[in-house]
C-alpha cells in the first residue's frame, strides 16, 4: 500500500505571485477549494492508499502542495531548500512531521535551491531532475550523491511549467506522459534517450495541468480537461480518474502537486546503481 | 583571449549537460579546452570535466560564465598576481615580472586584466582604482608604483601560428639562406603587401645605408611613391648617404653608377652641412635643395620619417632624436599601427624595432649576414620570414612586381 502526505487547504489562498499561473486579482473560492480537495482526498483514500495529514499553517498557502515538502526514497527524508522566501517558512515544519513520523532527514546544503518531489521524479531507474526556475543544478548532484543513484538532470524553458511535475510524469510501465516544449532540446533528447515510450501531451491540455497526476499502479489521479490524453492512456489499460482543479491551478499547481509519496521509491533498483550495460 | 577555468561534475553525460555547454560555449562565438574528464564508470558515479573557457573580449567571456553557471558550472578560483611597490623611480622591485611581446593578462582582486601594451622586456604596472595594468620601462617606474612579482595569476597567450590558407608567414622560423632561390617568397611576399595595402594596413620599413650605397635606392623610392611605405625607420647615416647620392651623386663618396669608384668622406660632410643650412629635410625638400633619393620621396608622400641616432653620427641631421630613451618612446608610439614590418640592411635598428612589435606585426628581415638574419626572426618567431641576401635584388624584383 502507497503512502501520501497530503495537507488541508486552510489557509490556501492566491496571497502573492511567483509563478505565471498566480494573481492576487484572481481569488480562489473557499468553498471550492476545500470541496476540490476533499474529492482529491477521498479518490486517493480509495485507492489503497495510506494518506497522511500535515497540519497547515497559518500564513504558509502553499504548504497545501505538499510535493514541494522534498523526496523521499526508503525512509530517508530530503527536505527542499525553496528559492522563493514567501515558502521557506513551511521547511521546518514538513521536516518535523517526516521526523516525528520516523524518517531520517538529510539536508541539502542551504545554498542549493530544490524544491522536492515537484522536481525530481524516478522514471524506471532513472531519478530524473528538473532545473532553473525553482531548483539549482548543483542540487541534482548532491541528492544523486546521497541516494547513490543515476540523476538526469534536464533544463526547464517554460515559465508556465517551473516545476518537472507540471510536464513529465512516469509511469509504472517505464513509460511516461509529458509535454516536450517545457524541456530544452538537451532535456528533450535526454529524457528520449532513457524512457522509451514517451506519450506526447497536446499544449491545450498539458495547459489544463494535465501532467500534474498522480499514479498509482494502474490507477492515474488527473485534472480535468485532457480527453485526448486520457483516452491514450486508457488504451494502454490505465483507468483515468479525472477531478477538477480549477481553484488550484489559479495557484500553479494540481494532483500532484498536492501529494508526496512517502517514499517516492521503497529502494533503489539495482539496475540505477550497477554497471553500465 | 580572456578565460576562465570552469569545472562540471554530476551525471553531466547522461543528462547532455557536457556537450550542452560545449555547444553553448562555441555557439557564443568562445572557444574551450578540456583540460581533465572523468568519466563515471557505474551507472550512479558522477562524471567531471575541467574545462578552460575562452572568449575575445572581458564581457563576452562573463555573459557566457553567466549562462554556463546556470548549468551547473563552477568557475575555478585562481590565484591574484602579487604585487610589490617599487622602491625608487626607474627601479623594479626585486623578481619582478619581466613581460614578452604576447597577449599578457594579470589576475588583480579575482578578476583578470590585459596588460597594455604588449611589450618585451618590461616590468607591469598596476593601477588598482582604475583597473588597468601597463607594461613599463625603467623610466616608466616611479617610487611606489605596484609591480606584479613572480608568476602568480600572469597568464601568456601566445599568438597562434595560421593554420589554414596558404600564407607566407605560416612556417615557423623561415629563414631563405643565401644559395637558396629567393623569387617564389618574394612573389608571395609582394602578394601579402599587396593585400595588406588593400586592407589599409600599415607597413613599417627600417633601412640601412646598404640600400643607398648598392643603388637600392631607387626601388625603394618606387615603393614609395606606390604608397607601400607607411613609415620609415632609419638612423641618421641612412638620411646622409641618401642626402649626399641626392646631392652630390655618391654615398660616401663612392658613385654606383661607376665601377670600382673609391671616394672620401667630403661628400657626405657636405650633405649633412646643406641639410642644417635649410632647417631640416623637410624644409631642403621644400626650397628645392633635395629634389630626388628616399628621404625625398618621403616628404612629397607625406610618409612619416623616424630618424635615431648614434654615436658616430655626423650633424647629425636636425630632425634626428638623439635622446636615446626619447628614441625608443618615439618609435614605439610610431610602431603601434604597424601590421607588417620590413627590415631590411640594418641590424641594429632592426633589433630594436623588432623587439617593440606586437607579436601580430608580419615581419621580414633581409641582411646579407646570416646572424642578423637569425637574431631579427628570433623576436617574432611565428610571424617572419628571414632572407639572407643583398638588400638590393631583394628591393628590385620586390618593386618590379609592386611597383609597375
Amino acid at each position: 500500500m502507497r503512502e501520501l502526505l497530503l495537507c488541508p487547504p486552510d489557509y490556501y489562498g492566491i496571497e502573492y505571485e511567483i509563478n505565471p499561473w498566480m494573481s492576487v486579482a484572481h481569488a480562489a473560492e473557499a468553498p471550492v477549494v476545500q470541496q476540490q480537495w476533499k474529492q482529491l482526498h477521498a479518490t486517493l483514500s480509495k485507492l489503497d492508499c495510506k494518506v497522511h495529514l500535515v497540519t497547515p499553517q497559518p500564513g504558509l498557502p502553499d504548504m497545501v502542495f505538499t510535493a514541494n515538502a522534498g523526496l523521499t526514497v526508503g525512509r530517508k527524508f530530503i527536505p527542499s531548500n525553496f528559492r522563493h522566501k514567501e515558502r521557506a517558512g513551511e521547511q521546518p515544519f514538513f521536516a518535523e512531521w517526516m521526523k516525528q513520523h520516523g524518517y531520517e532527514v538529510s539536508w541539502l546544503p542551504e545554498n542549493l535551491y530544490f524544491e522536492g518531489e515537484g522536481d525530481a521524479l524516478f522514471g524506471s531507474d532513472v531519478l530524473f531532475c528538473g532545473y532553473k526556475f525553482r531548483s539549482d543544478i548543483q542540487s541534482h548532484g548532491a541528492i544523486a550523491e546521497m541516494l547513490g543513484c543515476l540523476a538526469v538532470s534536464v533544463e526547464l524553458v517554460d515559465a508556465r511549467f517551473y516545476h518537472l511535475d507540471t510536464c513529465f510524469c512516469p509511469l509504472p510501465d517505464g513509460g511516461a506522459f509529458w509535454f516536450p516544449n517545457a524541456f530544452d532540446e538537451y532535456g528533450q533528447r535526454a529524457i528520449r534517450e532513457h524512457v522509451t515510450d514517451l506519450i506526447d501531451v497536446a499544449p491545450a491540455e498539458a495547459m489544463h495541468f494535465s501532467c500534474n497526476a498522480v499514479v498509482i499502479e494502474g490507477d492515474i489521479v488527473l485534472p480535468q480537461g485532457a480527453p485526448r490524453l486520457v483516452i491514450t492512456l486508457q488504451e494502454r489499460g490505465y483507468r483515468c480518474h479525472e477531478l477538477p482543479m480549477s481553484e488550484f491551478i489559479k495557484a500553479g499547481g494540481a494532483c500532484k502537486c498536492l501529494t508526496m509519496f512517502m517514499p517516492q521509491r521503497e529502494r533503489l533498483d539495482e539496475r540505477s546503481i550497477g554497471a553500465m550495460e | 583571449m580572456f578565460s576562465e577555468t570552469i569545472q562540471l561534475r554530476g551525471h553531466i553525460i547522461d543528462s547532455l549537460i557536457l556537450p550542452k555547454v560545449l555547444d553553448q560555449i562555441l555557439t557564443h562565438g568562445a572557444n574551450f579546452k578540456i583540460t581533465e574528464i572523468n568519466i563515471g564508470k557505474k551507472r550512479a558515479d558522477q562524471s567531471f570535466a575541467r574545462i578552460e573557457v575562452s572568449a575575445e573580449t572581458g564581457e563576452a567571456l562573463d555573459e557566457l560564465i553567466l549562462r554556463l553557471r546556470q548549468q551547473g558550472a563552477e568557475v575555478l578560483e585562481r590565484a591574484n598576481a602579487q604585487i610589490a611597490a617599487a622602491s625608487a623611480d626607474g627601479v623594479f622591485p626585486p623578481d619582478f615580472y619581466v613581460t614578452t611581446n604576447q597577449q599578457t593578462f594579470v589576475r588583480i582582486d579575482g578578476k583578470e586584466i590585459e596588460v597594455q601594451p604588449a611589450m618585451m622586456d618590461s616590468a607591469i604596472a598596476v593601477d588598482r582604482k582604475r583597473g588597468t595594468a601597463r607594461a613599463v620601462k625603467f623610466f616608466d617606474v616611479r617610487k611606489g608604483d605596484e609591480i606584479v612579482i613572480g608568476h602568480q595569476g600572469v597568464r601568456v597567450v601566445p599568438v597562434q601560428r595560421a593554420t589554414t590558407g596558404t600564407d607566407v608567414f605560416q612556417f615557423i622560423n623561415t629563414i631563405v639562406d643565401a644559395d637558396e632561390p629567393k623569387s617564389a617568397i618574394i612573389r608571395e611576399l609582394a602578394g601579402e603587401l599587396y593585400r595588406a595595402h588593400a586592407a589599409k594596413g600599415k607597413i613599417a620599413v627600417v633601412v640601412g645605408p646598404a640600400i643607398v650605397r648598392t643603388g637600392a635606392g631607387q626601388h625603394l623610392v618606387r615603393l614609395i611613391e606606390s604608397r607601400y611605405v607607411d613609415r620609415l625607420f632609419a638612423g641618421n647615416s641612412f638620411a646622409a648617404y641618401d642626402v649626399e647620392r641626392a646631392l652630390f651623386g655618391t654615398s660616401l663618396g663612392m658613385n654606383p653608377d661607376l665601377a670600382f669608384a673609391r671616394g672620401g668622406r667630403e661628400n657626405l660632410i657636405r650633405a649633412v652641412n646643406a641639410i642644417r643650412q635649410a632647417g631640416g629635410i623637410a624644409s631642403a625638400v621644400e626650397k628645392k635643395i633635395l629634389t630626388s633619393g628616399i628621404m625625398h620621396a618621403c616628404v612629397h608622400h607625406n610618409i612619416d620619417i623616424v630618424l635615431t641616432g648614434s654615436i658616430r653620427d655626423e650633424g647629425p641631421i636636425p630632425g634626428v632624436t638623439t635622446d636615446a630613451i626619447e628614441a625608443q618612446k618615439m618609435m614605439r608610439k610610431k610602431l603601434a599601427d604597424v601590421t607588417h614590418a620590413l627590415l631590411l640592411a640594418n641590424i641594429q635598428h632592426s633589433l630594436a624595432v623588432a623587439s617593440m612589435l606586437a607579436p601580430t606585426v608580419k615581419t621580414v628581415c633581409v641582411d646579407i649576414d646570416p646572424s642578423a638574419v637569425e637574431r631579427a626572426v628570433g623576436h617574432q618567431p611565428l610571424q617572419s620570414i628571414g632572407l639572407v641576401t643583398d638588400v638590393e635584388p631583394f628591393l628590385r624584383e620586390l618593386a618590379d612586381r609592386l611597383a609597375s
